[in-house]
């Protein structure tokens, strides 16, 4: 199973779409690790700069829809390159939110009003999520604050997240 | 309750259900190219899981940039050239024997009735005019496809779509599409299988049917279907008489794939094309389309014949009619690029190569080319083009370009007339 640990980084936007999260053009890429450098270069957030805002971050925090737009798996796999294996929002495009768990990856749902609360309470802190997949749950913590935040997965995507993706899952039981 | 096609096909291939709602089904063939392949390759290797659920089910071809253009192109034609003969995949088509993959794998007869096909490409929904489920996916989907020959599904919910009344001289399938996408819109049928019945599709060749399916996907349509019949059957027949007695007996045991005349249907929608006109795209969406005559006299600056929608020799046969013994117009250029080495072949025979060249076309090789904006034709910032193809998105062509998808009947007579124009083969 991947990590879903570390430090957090807050994306204060909805509709945040394929395009800006990997542009196009590196598509002729080939290796998913040449992406790395490449995630979230033209997102439009104000105070955003992928250049400096990015390095150690290994979880997301979003609104609502992040994903829409193009299907492009290379997505996720920008973010894997990163260390980024969960995005938190309150919803997400179907086919982002699928490519996520076939690659062992989380897209986690939570209602609107407690992500308005995780981004009012620790957007400005330095945030750190610890993820317990078994127990579902996850636990914001900074500066003495800390939220246990519970979370439920379908039987499918959980076997997807404990097998390590699709591969590993169709290859095991196929 | 009856079942529709996706329906029975799904029955028929269901290996597991992991969950309400999900069927892992398994697959009759996977189709393979060189831009969304190869990642998928690489991955493989980096897992240890260098290997092919049955190299004769899967079915290789470059074609989206062919020949190579630069370095990027040409490393992955090579991962893909030299994964097919790692494994032994004897139907791999490299240059000289490559065409458009929706084009060049039904021409092979790699597609039959009842089929399940999943490739890394969205127009893999072309296929499903032979009576099979066929859908593009994405990258882990086509890995496992290759690794373990399944894949998982959603319930195939279906709209079901009657083409009724008849078709107007000089109007045609992709005429008929336009007018369907137009009507349901771009999500009008997402996440659905689109079942294409009706009497006009009964009356439709194979390759008109695949012009129909072909874009179902620009409804968000997983994949289009027709009910395989004797067309279906008489197409298939060289592939097929080995297996079957007659054509009758194979058509016997394709009607096992008819939906039931009490099928549940999510949807069903009466299109009737008795008015229907010559249709065009105007903006950046494909159900943005209105008829022709409302676009008539908007310059263009380029034609392009050619793609998996409307590139095969029917195709061909019917532009080169218009174009017969007249000159394009010196403010347009344009390219035709013939979906497979088969339709050159048989288009240098009838002579239809040298109408083509004769009023004024470069012919190119087959390839997908400039319908993505690849090679072979991209356009300039602000340039307009006139294309048979399926998608006219913002910089489909190239960056700043602006496509209006037409048939070859429309696409011709734009040449010669330097704007969007229709066909003396349609009469008002
Ligand atoms: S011809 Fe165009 S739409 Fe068809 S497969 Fe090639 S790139 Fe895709």
């Amino acid at each position: 199973m991947k990590s879903f640990s570390g430090k957090a980084l807050f994306l204060d936007r909805p509709d945040i779409n394929t395009d800006e999260i990997i542009p196009a053009k590196y598509l002729t890429e080939i290796s998913r690790d040449a992406l790395a450098p490449y995630l979230l270069e033209d997102l439009k957030l104000d105070g955003f700069d992928p250049a400096t805002d990015i390095a150690g971050k290994r979880v997301i925090i979003t609104r609502a829809n992040f994903g829409c737009g193009s299907s492009r798996e290379h997505a996720p796999w920008a973010l894997a390159a990163n260390g980024i294996n969960l995005v938190v929002g309150e919803c997400f495009a179907r086919i982002f939110r699928q490519n996520m768990f076939n690659c062992g990856m989380m897209a986690v749902e939570l209602p609107a009003d407690t992500i308005a609360r995780l981004f009012s309470t620790f957007a400005d802190l330095e945030t750190t999520v610890q993820t317990d997949v078994d127990a579902g749950t996850i636990t914001f913590s900074a500066e003495g604050e800390s939220k246990i935040i519970p979370f439920t997965l379908s039987g499918f995507d959980a076997d997807l997240v404990t097998a390590g993706g699709w591969v590993e899952y169709a290859d095991a039981n196929f | 309750m009856g079942k529709t096609i996706a329906q029975k096909i799904f029955d028929d291939h269901r290996v597991g259900t992991p969950d309400t709602d999900v069927h892992v089904i398994r697959l009759d063939a996977v189709f393979c190219h060189e831009i969304t392949t190869p990642p998928a390759i690489v991955d493989l290797q980096q897992r240890c899981k260098d290997r092919v659920f049955d190299p004769a089910r899967i079915k290789v071809v470059i074609d989206h940039v062919s020949p190579a253009k630069d370095s990027k192109t040409a490393l992955q034609g090579m991962i893909l050239r030299e994964w097919a003969r790692r494994h032994g995949i004897v139907d791999f088509f490299d240059i000289g024997t490559n065409g458009v993959c929706h084009a060049l794998f039904p021409e092979k007869g790699f597609v039959r009735p009842g089929y399940t096909v999943i490739m890394g490409d969205s127009h893999t929904c072309t296929h499903g005019a032979f009576g099979a489920f066929a859908a593009g996916v994405g990258t882990t989907d086509l890995e496992v496809g290759i690794l373990k020959g399944v894949c998982a599904f959603r319930t195939p919910e279906t709209i079901r779509i009657n083409i009724t009344g008849t078709l107007p001289d000089g109007v045609f399938a992709k005429d008929v599409i336009l007018s369907v996408i137009g009507r349901i819109g771009v999500n009008g049928a997402t996440n659905k299988v689109i079942e294409f019945a009706g009497l006009v599709v009964d009356a439709m060749d194979m390759e008109a049917r695949m012009t129909l399916c072909n874009m179902a996907i620009e409804a968000g349509g997983t994949c289009g279907i027709c009910a395989p019949d004797r067309i279906t059957v008489d197409y298939l027949w060289p592939f097929i008489k080995d297996k079957y007695e007659s054509p009758d007996e194979a058509l016997a045991a394709f009607s096992k794939y008819l939906p039931d005349s009490d099928a549940s249907y999510d949807q069903t929608i009466d299109h009737n094309v008795s008015n229907l006109t010559p249709m065009v795209t105007f903006g950046y969406k494909p159900d943005n389309v209105k008829p022709v005559s409302e676009m008539a006299g908007t310059p263009v600056d380029q034609v392009y014949i050619g793609s998996c929608t409307n590139a095969r020799i029917s195709d061909l046969r019917i532009a080169a009619r218009v174009l017969a013994g007249k000159r394009i117009s010196d403010t347009v250029r344009a390219i035709l690029s013939p979906a497979t080495p088969k339709v050159y072949n048989q288009a240098l025979e009838e002579g239809l190569i040298k109408t083509f060249m004769d009023a004024g076309f470069c012919v190119t090789n087959p390839t997908c080319g400039a319908c993505l904006g690849m090679s072979n034709g991209v356009l300039a910032n602000g340039e307009v083009c006139a294309a048979t193809t399926n998608r006219n998105f913002n910089g489909r062509m190239g960056k700043g370009g602006m496509v209006h998808l037409v048939s070859p009947a429309t696409a011709a007579a734009t040449a010669i007339a330097g704007t969007i124009a229709n066909s003396p083969l349609y009469t008002e």
